[in-house]
């Protein structure tokens, strides 16, 4: 299956992006993937740019065509106030604007990585609800990683619980059809106006 | 129009009063609106074959009366066509379009056409009494009446949107018996593309802030869709594109003078760098040369069309930088591109519409008929 990893971790090396990474490595031991990652720190600009005029430039629309052309989505953000951060809820908004159905349908795995374990809710009032806004298939379990995490017991144990969710749910699922566009035969257009 | 390469080349301004971000000074509306008519004089004088307004009902913008300034223009000059870009075929009253348009065209001479459109902010639906959530249904149905009026002399018809007409006649009738040209501009819709298409109208893809490849996915469901509903082959269908340029000599001077109106621009402003944009957009801001190699291209993108408008008069710029536009446009560019665009043009393409060859063809099928 093809897989999308979306990291919106901003530093480099990113705790955001080691997450993503074992997130990813984790479901290719369950099923063969092809790994695709976007890293949304080096679309920032074309993001913010998305916004003024309109449309993606070149890198954005190319990371917008793997994310609605994947079996299988990984999606990571850190948290910023008590949330997903700006980026990462914009690399959602430029994505789904033109076509807000680019994702529905598409199984997705939410993880987030925090300092303080006291944020691990976001993954449940923050992520959860967006994705289910956007009609995507979101495993039941997420996985949040705090600082303390690294190194600790049980982020493994979810790691391996929530990879094998996705694996199966992307498995279960056909792949996922290229949208067309859709047109409306213009008679069926001008029939729906007819008064009756 | 001039002959050639039977394209016609033309500007189209959207009427926005914007402060000119290297004076910080602001134009009054009075003079935005005789600036207009200057640029419209100016494209006549320079050889350019049409001049399309916007209509907006909102500042930062004066033309809410397309067509009002279009037969003042009309008035003073001898071989322009006078267009739109675009008429609110949603919240406009289709009797009231017809009525204007057939008007302007009577005036003009049949330098008339008219291009409809949708318009770009939401509010202006409630203004004139209309749901937005409706826009696509109100561009398809009252286009239809539309349509209808200017064909038919007598219409009974009713509809969703609008009071019916019991035996109706729109005056005056269309000049000679003959619609005013109409193309559908859009920039993101398919159901405009189609309802183009299944009238065999015109499709004008205002392509300036787009990236060509979209451009080209909407010309060619225009052209497949114009061909399915028999209108003729899919080269045959009659296509509209924007531009946007910025011209000096060199090339530098060009970018360096256009740059500060460029970074302030209301439609992308403080956006991508005008580098990034005109390696994304079809905006050129060189020497003239660079225009014309640019705008040839268009042709590979979406094949051999026939209007090529160009925004000239945006963000600012002065008057009196307009006008030196225009005549670099009109003595430099268009000449070589009425030259280049003829070449290899296959002689299935049909020419830019014009009234005079609208009329000679009905009265050609007339002759067949009888």
């Amino acid at each position: 299956m093809k897989l999308v990893v979306v990291s919106a971790g901003l530093s480099v090396p990113s705790s955001t992006r080691l997450l993503a990474d074992r997130l990813a490595a984790a479901t290719g031991r369950r099923t063969d993937v092809e790994i695709e990652t976007v890293e949304l720190r080096d679309l920032a600009v074309e993001i913010a740019h998305n916004f003024v005029t309109g449309f993606p430039g070149p890198e954005l629309s190319a990371a917008a065509d793997a994310v609605k052309g994947a079996d299988g989505l990984i999606v990571v953000t850190p948290v910023f106030s008590a949330s997903y951060s700006g980026l990462f809820k914009s690399f959602f908004d430029v994505l789904t604007v033109l076509d807000k159905d680019a994702i529905a349908g598409t199984p997705v795995l939410i993880a987030a990585t925090g300092g303080t374990p006291r944020h691990s809710l976001v993954l449940e009032h923050a992520m959860r609800p967006l994705f289910a806004y956007l009609r995507a298939l979101v495993v039941p379990t997420a996985v949040y990683a705090a600082s303390e995490d690294w190194g600790a017991d049980g982020l493994d144990e979810r790691i391996e619980r929530a990879a094998t969710e996705l694996a199966e749910l992307a498995g279960n699922m056909r792949h996922a059809p290229v949208r067309e566009e859709e047109l409306i035969p213009f008679e069926q257009q001008l029939a729906a106006l007819r008064p009756e | 129009m001039q002959s050639g390469s039977g394209m016609q080349f033309g500007i189209f301004s959207v009427g926005d009063v914007t402060p000119d971000p290297t004076t910080g000074r602001t134009p009054t509306e009075h003079e935005r609106i005789k600036a207009m008519v200057a640029i419209a004089l100016k494209a006549e004088e320079v050889g350019l074959d049409v001049f399309a307004t916007g209509e907006h009902h909102n500042p930062p913008f004066v033309p809410s009366s397309p067509t009002t300034m279009l037969g003042y223009i009309a008035a003073r000059t001898e071989n322009l066509i006078l267009s739109t870009s675009t008429t609110l075929i949603t919240t406009n009253d289709p009797v009231k379009i017809a009525e204007d348009f057939a008007m302007l065209q009577h005036l003009a001479g049949g330098r008339a056409d008219v291009m409809m459109g949708r318009g770009n902010t939401g509010p202006v639906y409630p203004w004139f009494g209309k749901d937005i959530r409706q826009g696509i249904n109100l561009a398809v149905e009252n286009y239809a009446l539309l349509h209808r009026l200017w064909r038919e002399d007598v219409v009974t018809w009713e509809g969703k949107f609008r009071t019916p007409l019991q035996s109706f006649t729109s005056t005056p009738r269309p000049l000679d018996g003959v619609a005013p040209f109409v193309w559908h501009g859009s920039i993101r819709s398919p159901e405009i593309a189609e309802q183009a298409a299944y009238y065999g109208d015109g499709f004008f893809h205002n392509n300036i802030f787009w990236p060509q490849e979209h451009t080209k996915k909407m010309v060619d469901l225009y052209r497949r869709r114009f061909a399915h509903y028999g209108h003729g082959t899919e080269e045959q269908a009659i296509v509209g594109l924007g531009g946007q340029v910025f011209m000096r000599k060199n090339s530098q001077d060009a970018v360096k003078e256009f740059r500060p109106y460029f970074d302030n621009a209301p439609v992308y402003g403080h956006g991508p760098s005008l580098e990034e944009f005109t390696s994304q957009t079809p905006l050129t801001v060189g020497s003239p040369q660079q225009v014309i190699d640019r705008t040839l291209s268009f042709r590979d993108t979406v094949g051999d069309y026939q209007r090529q408008l160009f925004l000239m008069d945006h963000a600012g710029l002065p008057l009196k930088t307009v006008l030196e536009q225009l005549d670099i446009l009109g003595e430099e560019v268009v000449p070589v591109l009425r030259e280049e665009f003829a070449k290899n043009r296959p002689a299935t393409v049909p020419d830019a519409p014009t009234h005079a060859a609208r009329v000679a063809s009905a009265q050609n099928r007339k002759g067949v008929d009888a």
